[in-house]
Parts: C-alpha cells; sequence; structure tokens
C-alpha cells in the first residue's frame, strides 16, 4: 500500500470528486424519474394534465440520466484516478479535465431540460435533442484525449495491465460509437437501414463502453482489495479479445423478426451466443481470485458489491444468450422481461461496480472513512433487494405478456394481467430509491465530517 | 503472456478492424441493400375525406402528417408502440399484414420508429381502424375509451375552453400521422380510410 500512496500525486482528486459526487446526484435523479414514470403504469401518476413532466418524456430523461449522467460521469471519474495509477503517468492537464467536466455536465444538464421541454429524439439510447448531439461528441472526444493521451500513450514503455486495455479498446471505440449511432439513422438512412445502425448503437453503447470499463474497474478493484494477484492474467486477455471480437458483432439482435435483413439477423444471433466466452472468463476470473479468501468478501463491502454485480452480470449473460435465439424472441420480445433485462445490466451489474469502486474511492478522497457503516450496509441489501424483485418481476410479466399476445387475447386484458407485476415493480423502485437516498446522505456526511476534523486540527 | 503483450499495437489494431467490420458487415451492408428497396408507401395525392373538416390545402395536410409524426416523437409514443409486424407470434392476426423494408423507405421514416416495446399495440397498421373522433376522445382522455389504459392523457393538444374540448392543431397533426400508419395496403388507400366504405377483416379484438 506504500507504493500506492507515493503515487498519489499522479491523480487529481478534486476532479475525481466532483465527478463522484455530480453522478451519484444523477443517480438519484436517474432513480427518481424511472419511479416516477413506473406510477403511470398503475394509475398513480402524479402530473397527469403537466406537459413538461408527461410519463413519455420522463422517461426518456431517465433512460437518458442512466447512460449519459450516472454512468458516463462516474466511469470517467473512476478512470480519470484507475488510468493513472496503472500507467504511473497523469492525464493530460488537469485544466482540461474541469474544462471537459463543467461542459459535459451543462449538456447533460442542457438535454434534460431539452428532453422535457418537447425537443427528445426519437433513437433509443440516443434521446438527447438533436441539437446537442455534435457538442456531446466533442466532449466525449476531449475525455478520450485527455486519458488517452495524457495517461495511456505516455505510459506505453510499460506493458499494460488488463484494465488498461479494456479501458483503451472503451476509449477507441466510445467516440466512433456515438456519431455512429446519432447521425446515421437520424440523416442518413431511413426505416429499415437506419434500424439496423440504432441496433448496433443500443447494443454497442452498453457492450463497448460500459461493459470496458466496467470490467475494468472489477479488475482493478479486485487484486487491490483482496491483496492478492488476479487468478489468471491469461485468461482476462482471452475475455478481453472475446469482447472485441464477438460484441461488435451483436447488433442487430434488438430487431429480430424486424425487417432488416435475416441474414444480418443470424449472424447476429450467432456472434450473441459467442458471448459465452467473455462472460465466462471474466466471471470465472471475479470467482476464483475471491475464493482465495472468502472472508475478506463478508467483510469489505466494496468487495460484496462486486460479488453481487458479477453474479448479476453471469445472470444477465447467460439470459441474453438465451433470449436472443428467435424462437424465445418471439416470446419476449416488446415485453418487460427486456425491461427486466437492461436494470440487471446497467443497474444490478455496472452501477453495483462503481458503488465498489466509489465506496473503495471514500477514504481516498476525503481522507476519512466512510460515515457510516451501517448506512452502506443498508445502501448494498436495499439495493441488492429492489434488483432482485425487480428482475424476477419484470421477467415474470414478460413471459405472461409474450404468452398472451401470442394466444390473442385482447390487448387490454394483456394489461390488465400485467397490472399486478408492475405494482412490485414500483415497490421494488421505492426499495432501490431508498437505497440512494441513504448513499448521498453517507457520501455529504463523509464530506462534512472530513472538513469538520480539518477545521478541529486547524484550531488546535 | 508476456510474448502476448509484445504484440500489443497488432492487438490495438484488430481491437479497431473489429469494431469496423462489424459496422461495415452488419450495418452499413444491408443499410445500403435495404436503401436500395423501392419505395411501397404511396405518395399522399389527396386529402382523405375524413380530414376534409381540418385542412382545405394539400401541401397543408402533408405538412400536418410530419407534424403529427414530429409529436410522436416528442411525447417518446415510440417507447411504447412499436411500428413493425413480425412474421411470428400469429402478429398478424392481431395487426395485419406482415411489414416489409419497402414500406419504410421513406423521408416519414427517418429517423425509423420501430420500437422495442409494446406497453400498447402495434401502430403500423392503424389507419382506419377507428375513426378520427375516437382518436381524439383516445388521446384527450385514454379512460374514456378503454376504462383499464394505461396511456397519459395529452390534453394540451386540446383547447379546453370549450365543452367538448376541441383538437387543436397539435392533435389533429397527429391523428392525422396516426389515420396514414400503413394507409397504403390495399382496400385503405382506394377508399382513403373512409369510415364507412371500409371492410376491415373482422380483428380477434372485436370479436
Amino acid at each position: 500500500m506504500q507504493a500506492q500512496t507515493n503515487d498519489d500525486h499522479l491523480v487529481s482528486l478534486p476532479l475525481v470528486r466532483a465527478h463522484i459526487f455530480i453522478s451519484v446526484a444523477y443517480a438519484l435523479l436517474v432513480v427518481l424519474a424511472g419511479l416516477t414514470y413506473s406510477l403511470q403504469f398503475i394509475d398513480l401518476y402524479p402530473f397527469p394534465k403537466f406537459e413538461f413532466l408527461s410519463p413519455g418524456r420522463v422517461r426518456m430523461v431517465h433512460t437518458q440520466s442512466v447512460a449519459y449522467a450516472w454512468l458516463a460521469n462516474v466511469f470517467f471519474g473512476i478512470m480519470l484516478y484507475m488510468v493513472p495509477k496503472l500507467t504511473k503517468k497523469s492525464i493530460l492537464s488537469e485544466k482540461f479535465g474541469w474544462f471537459c467536466f463543467w461542459v459535459y455536465n451543462a449538456l447533460v444538464v442542457g438535454a434534460v431540460v431539452l428532453i422535457l421541454g418537447g425537443f427528445g429524439q426519437a433513437l433509443e439510447w440516443g434521446e438527447t435533442p438533436k441539437i446537442l448531439d455534435p457538442f456531446i461528441a466533442v466532449a466525449v472526444v476531449c475525455w478520450v484525449v485527455n486519458i488517452l493521451v495524457g495517461s495511456i500513450w505516455r505510459g506505453r514503455k510499460e506493458p499494460y495491465y488488463v484494465s488498461v486495455w479494456y479501458v483503451l479498446a472503451a476509449l477507441l471505440w466510445t467516440p466512433l460509437v456515438y456519431v455512429m449511432g446519432n447521425f446515421l439513422p437520424e440523416y442518413v438512412f431511413p426505416g429499415t437501414g437506419g434500424a439496423t445502425i440504432t441496433s448496433m448503437y443500443i447494443h454497442d453503447l452498453v457492450g463497448l463502453f460500459v461493459t470496458p470499463v466496467g470490467i475494468a474497474m472489477a479488475y482493478y478493484l479486485l487484486p487491490v482489495l483482496m491483496k492478492k494477484p488476479l487468478y489468471s492474467h491469461a485468461l482476462s486477455l482471452i475475455g478481453f479479445w472475446g469482447l472485441a471480437f464477438f460484441y461488435p458483432m451483436n447488433s442487430a439482435h434488438h430487431f429480430l423478426w424486424s425487417p432488416i435483413p435475416m441474414w444480418t439477423q443470424y449472424a447476429s444471433v450467432v456472434a450473441s451466443v459467442g458471448v459465452h466466452v467473455v462472460v465466462y472468463t471474466v466471471v470465472f476470473n471475479i470467482f476464483a481470485t475471491m475464493a482465495q479468501d472468502w472472508s475478506k468478501v463478508y467483510e469489505n463491502i466494496s468487495l460484496r458489491f462486486l460479488f453481487v454485480g458479477a453474479l448479476s452480470y453471469l445472470v444477465t449473460c447467460i439470459q441474453c444468450a438465451i433470449h436472443v435465439t428467435l424462437s424465445v424472441q418471439e416470446i419476449i420480445h416488446f415485453t418487460d422481461w427486456v425491461v427486466g433485462h437492461a436494470h440487471l445490466v446497467l443497474f444490478g451489474t455496472f452501477s453495483f461496480w462503481a458503488f465498489a469502486f466509489i465506496y473503495y474511492l471514500i477514504p481516498k478522497l476525503f481522507g476519512t472513512k466512510v460515515f457510516s457503516k451501517s448506512m452502506a450496509e443498508w445502501h448494498f441489501w436495499l439495493s441488492t433487494l429492489g434488483i432482485v424483485i425487480m428482475d424476477i418481476d419484470l421477467m415474470a410479466a414478460g413471459l405472461v405478456q409474450g404468452h398472451m399476445w401470442k394466444g390473442l387475447s385482447p390487448f387490454i386484458e394483456t394489461v390488465m394481467a400485467s397490472k399486478p407485476y408492475w405494482w412490485i415493480r414500483t415497490f421494488s423502485g421505492v426499495v432501490i430509491l431508498t437505497g440512494e437516498v441513504i448513499f448521498l446522505i453517507n457520501l455529504v456526511m463523509t464530506y462534512f465530517s472530513n472538513k469538520e476534523k480539518k477545521s478541529q486540527k486547524v484550531t488546535a | 503472456m508476456k510474448n502476448l503483450e509484445k504484440f500489443s499495437t497488432i492487438f490495438l489494431f484488430a481491437g479497431l478492424i473489429s469494431f469496423l467490420v462489424a459496422f461495415t458487415v452488419l450495418g452499413i451492408w444491408p443499410a445500403f441493400m435495404t436503401d436500395e428497396i423501392k419505395n411501397t408507401a404511396p405518395e399522399v395525392t389527396e386529402i382523405p375525406e375524413s380530414f376534409k373538416e381540418y385542412f382545405d390545402d394539400l401541401d397543408d395536410y402533408k405538412a400536418a402528417i410530419f407534424e403529427g409524426r414530429d409529436i410522436y416523437i416528442k411525447e417518446a409514443c415510440w417507447h411504447c408502440h412499436s411500428q413493425y409486424v413480425r412474421p411470428v407470434g400469429r402478429e398478424h392476426e392481431r395487426y395485419g399484414l406482415v411489414s416489409t423494408p419497402g414500406e419504410y423507405q421513406n423521408d416519414l421514416n427517418l429517423p425509423h420508429l420501430f420500437g422495442t416495446r409494446r406497453v400498447g399495440p402495434d401502430l403500423s397498421r392503424e389507419a382506419g381502424k377507428r375513426s378520427n373522433d375516437w382518436h381524439f376522445a383516445h388521446l384527450y382522455n385514454p379512460k374514456s375509451t378503454e376504462p383499464e389504459s394505461v396511456m397519459p392523457a395529452y390534453s394540451w393538444y386540446f383547447d379546453e375552453s370549450v365543452t367538448p374540448p376541441k383538437p387543436k392543431r397539435g392533435a389533429v397533426a397527429l391523428v392525422a400521422y396516426l389515420q396514414q400508419l400503413g394507409a397504403w395496403q390495399e382496400g385503405i388507400l382506394k377508399n382513403q380510410y373512409d369510415m364507412n366504405s371500409i371492410t376491415m377483416p373482422p380483428s380477434p379484438e372485436d370479436q
């Protein structure tokens, strides 16, 4: 650990802290928007006659904030910490980092306001208003340059740890993916062609940005917290190349049985099943490293978040490889099953890993232990409980809806049959929201308790 | 493994290339392929009977269809209503003809509005299934036409100072858009979705 504290000067802690704080605040907005939207389904929507808080727009805020406000912010914050530590080179410029931070977050707030004002775009995961898209692309490139040229390129003399591999690939892919998904279907290809590109974008945003950065975080935390080497470095590299090879080809699996050429759909299905390779290497590596000393996993909250996240990752990817087949798609496509799957990926796995990293960073960022351990426990258990209830509930709802549709029940009867599930979904949202509120309070209290300590020191 | 890492630059390009290959083969190629398919949704050539009370000018009516599309986008209708009929799950019996690429090759589908979730039914065969007045009542208060509906009410597209509330331009445009989704289908285009003369096969929902 001594060696680690020595290179603290490489990292701009205030910048990382700003990213973490704003992302946790956004996380609350995400959950709040999602929960509000879910109330529409059980006839309890609180703002029925208020145009700017119409459920459709609130849903766009929910999904956009997950990707661009919460995950992008927290991931870039963590990369700004993790990458300089691994390559022993600082980012290009701290001032440039702050510039990116403010510009990007101004854009995020602008996007939320404009979506509520009625400027949403019709591309899934790309609902950010058309007018903001070019600026967001530029802001992402700024971030990429700062980390890629600063830490990764300048640190190229030494072999990279596998986390750097993942980050490097994610940084190269992300701007390409963003430009592809937000401009081609909007301006170039109408109809089916656009849908082909959109499908690729929906997948690549999760597969080529969120997944590699998330796995990089997990691989960084594991050896540091377990104080044991990673179980297998070779396995982690195989996983990496599996991801680079299979994930980009998954594209059309979001629009199966659509007018997209059938050979494109077949190819995507085959590649999606190939994702198994990636998943098992990652999950096996994580569990095998943990298995060297389970007692640490019981004690350490970060490791426990990592553990549950890895479990969700396993479930979600097995789910993916099964429901991506054309025969299962017939039933579960268009249903709540997919909604449950999305929550398990982005909340159950990657948000959990982000939480794990934030708890690990707290002592470094605030110079003090987390304010309340029991609040952290509550956050962990409420989040876990919430996502387990939500996912089981939505999977069940999806099966009910899919089979009733195929059985040609009148459409409204399938809606009525879904309502009990939607009640449970809202309940799980309340559980998750409670956890998030506790988390934010805990973080703010940690910040202030550190300030108090400092002022006490000064007066003493 | 140390040997593997020596080739890091090669691997880096391999990563980029695998993205570009996937993008070319499974993105751009099928996109160009479908781009060559001819548009099978014919041009609007006259104002349908049922819209004559709202529009005098054909160009105005055409513009309204696009305005309706933009409202469909900004209210995120596409989050809960899909716009393609699959060849599986007996969807042709519920909704109508199975979708083909040709029907989407027009400016109205730029960007595409396929959708990925059906909280409500598919809308790609909506033209002529219901009257304009049904649509107005439904948009103003969905529970008035279907008590169990979970669709939000879009009352801000209606002038509420009069009773009964009168549809504003936005609501008319949206209904104009909805009433031409799949209007090119045989038997519907000919009659320009005049409710009195359409003979639709009875949908399972009505039975």
